[in-house]
């Protein structure tokens, strides 16, 4: 479980988060979701320690980790996996070396063992054999499933992914998705994702958080989304004509 | 500009202890280090070679027009070219030359690392960055510049000994016994503490350089250029401090 207390972040003069306060559970597959510029990507760095907030405070389980030292921090991130938003994959190492890190620098398992594990998470993702490429020499889909792969190698028990399906064809997005819900489920983790795609928050949106210019507008589960009358809300999920048409004549036929 | 000076100063300072924590896993650190023992040395073998063959021919043509027609003996030659180089040269020379060579890539793979998000990344792992990134490199320089300039104070004293015999008509028998007279050993020491003040300035500043850059590739390049010029007059000081020591001594 993940707590965020009264979070509030400004660059310079520009206030991005305005007194975030929300909880994450555990086992669940919480959103944060909104319209691009709305400080996901921001609070999930503050999330993860990677960027201070200029109030309040996170907490991991009962740590907080605003308040504990660099050593401590580095030990709670051994539990963590993390997917960027722009991938982040280790340009002058193969792929098989990317998901391959965080085990050279944790374990002290056997190559073969490593290697097995590596290959367990590419299948995961269906990307057997591209063990020997180099990111550059990979699609852009590709590159964020090989993200994945490498945020889950260590069996983390909290996973971060920034945008994970963006990018991606609708069919290989609903995979992933079903991929990261079901690492949450089998391990019981704490997973947060960062997303505008309207069929992860009906597919995958069991804790949803809905920030909308630094504030949360609203919160709670994909089921209750499409009969929510905030305005915000529909606004965003149901952004084009069509889908507005959809979920009337879905409301009409329920 | 002062004010960013010491703001820099401090921000360096502060950051050296991360460096020189406890490393997750020996055996990557090593694996690193031995890269970057190559990637220095054998990298920039050709370049000190060159440098030192010139700089060694160079000081022997001066000088021998300085000795003409003086009454100081022609063997001086030899003396004169061997402490120069030991004294001054090869690990002065091939520091600067090693913090535009060397430093300037180390901060462009640090800072490409940082603007990538890859430190990020490693940094979400539980790796100290601050180490994993910076100390394989200060150990591979420490360990690979004083062989550097071994080399190159050996090789210059070679240009020497040509340019001497060949171009200023000395004898092969008066280089020689030039270069066996008035050997000080604390010379040689001075070198090898030279080499190595040397080479921690010029990884430490560049990789700071690297590992703090923000912006883009504008900033990256910048931020290369700062870490061979900070580079460069660190080490200048750096000598002048240690000429000052040694000689006082
Ligand atoms: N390092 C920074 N310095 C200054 N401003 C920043 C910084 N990072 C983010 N911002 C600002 O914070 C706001 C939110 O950015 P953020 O990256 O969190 O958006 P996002 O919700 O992730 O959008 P997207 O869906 O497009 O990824 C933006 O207006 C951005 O300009
Ligand atoms: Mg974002």
């Amino acid at each position: 479980m993940i707590i965020a207390k009264d979070i509030t972040k400004s660059f310079d003069i520009q206030e991005v988060l305005k007194g975030i306060s929300f909880t994450f559970e555990k086992g669940k597959t919480n959103l944060i979701i909104g319209k691009s510029g709305a400080g996901k990507t921001v609070l999930l760095k503050i999330l993860v320690g990677l960027l201070q907030p200029s109030t309040g405070t996170v907490y991991y389980d009962d740590i907080d980790i605003c308040s504990i030292n660099k050593q401590q921090l580095r030990e709670l991130r051994m539990q963590i996996g993390m997917l960027f938003q722009g991938n982040a994959l280790f340009d002058s190492m193969t792929i098989e070396e990317n998901i391959r890190f965080p085990m050279d620098m944790f374990t002290k398992e056997s190559i073969q063992e490593k290697r097995n594990r590596v290959n367990y998470c590419l299948e995961r993702v269906s990307l057997e054999g591209i063990n020997n490429k180099y990111p550059s020499e990979i699609s852009g889909g590709m590159q964020k499933r090989v993200g994945i792969a490498r945020s889950i190698v260590l069996s983390p028990k909290y996973l971060f992914c920034d945008e994970p399906n963006s990018g991606l064809d609708p069919k290989t997005a609903i995979t992933i998705d079903e991929l990261i819900s079901s690492i949450t489920k089998d391990n019981e983790i704490t997973t947060i994702i960062n997303t505008h795609d309207m069929n992860s928050v009906m597919e995958i949106g069991e804790n949803i958080c809905f920030l909308d210019q630094g504030e949360i507008a609203w919160q709670g589960h994909k089921d209750e989304v499409l009969e929510n009358e905030n305005p915000k809300l529909q606004e965003f999920i149901f952004a084009s004509p069509f889908l507005q048409k959809l979920r009337s004549r879905a409301l009409n036929a329920g | 500009m002062q004010k960013t000076l010491i703001h820099d100063l401090g921000k360096f300072i502060n950051w050296l202890p991360q460096i020189f924590s406890r490393p997750e896993n020996t055996k990557m650190y090593y694996k690193e280090t031995i890269r970057q023992m190559y990637d220095i040395g054998i990298g920039s073998l050709p370049i000190v070679f060159i440098i030192s063959l010139f700089i060694g021919a160079v000081t022997a043509i001066q000088f021998s027009y300085q000795l003409s027609g003086t009454l100081i003996p022609p063997y001086y030659i030899g003396y004169i070219v061997r402490d120069m180089m030991i004294i001054e040269l090869s690990s002065t020379f091939t520091c600067l030359v090693l913090a535009g060579k060397v430093g300037s890539t180390m901060a462009a793979e640090i800072g490409g690392m940082r603007q990538k998000e890859h430190i990020d990344a490693m940094e979400i792992m539980g790796v100290n960055t601050s180490a994993y990134l910076v100390m394989p490199k200060i150990i591979a320089a420490l360990l690979i510049v004083p062989v550097l300039v071994t080399v190159s104070a050996l090789i210059g004293i070679g240009g020497g000994y040509f340019a001497a015999v060949n171009v200023s008509g000395f004898s092969d028998a008066e280089f020689t016994r030039g270069l066996r007279s008035f050997f000080v050993p604390l010379y040689v020491n001075m070198m090898y503490i030279k080499s190595i003040v040397f080479a921690f300035i010029l990884v430490t500043v560049a990789c700071y350089q690297g590992y703090f850059v923000t912006g883009g590739s504008v900033e990256l390049g910048k931020a290369s250029t700062r870490a061979v010029v900070f580079g460069d007059i660190l080490i200048l000081v750096a000598d002048l401090l240690i000429a000052v020591v040694f000689m006082a001594s």
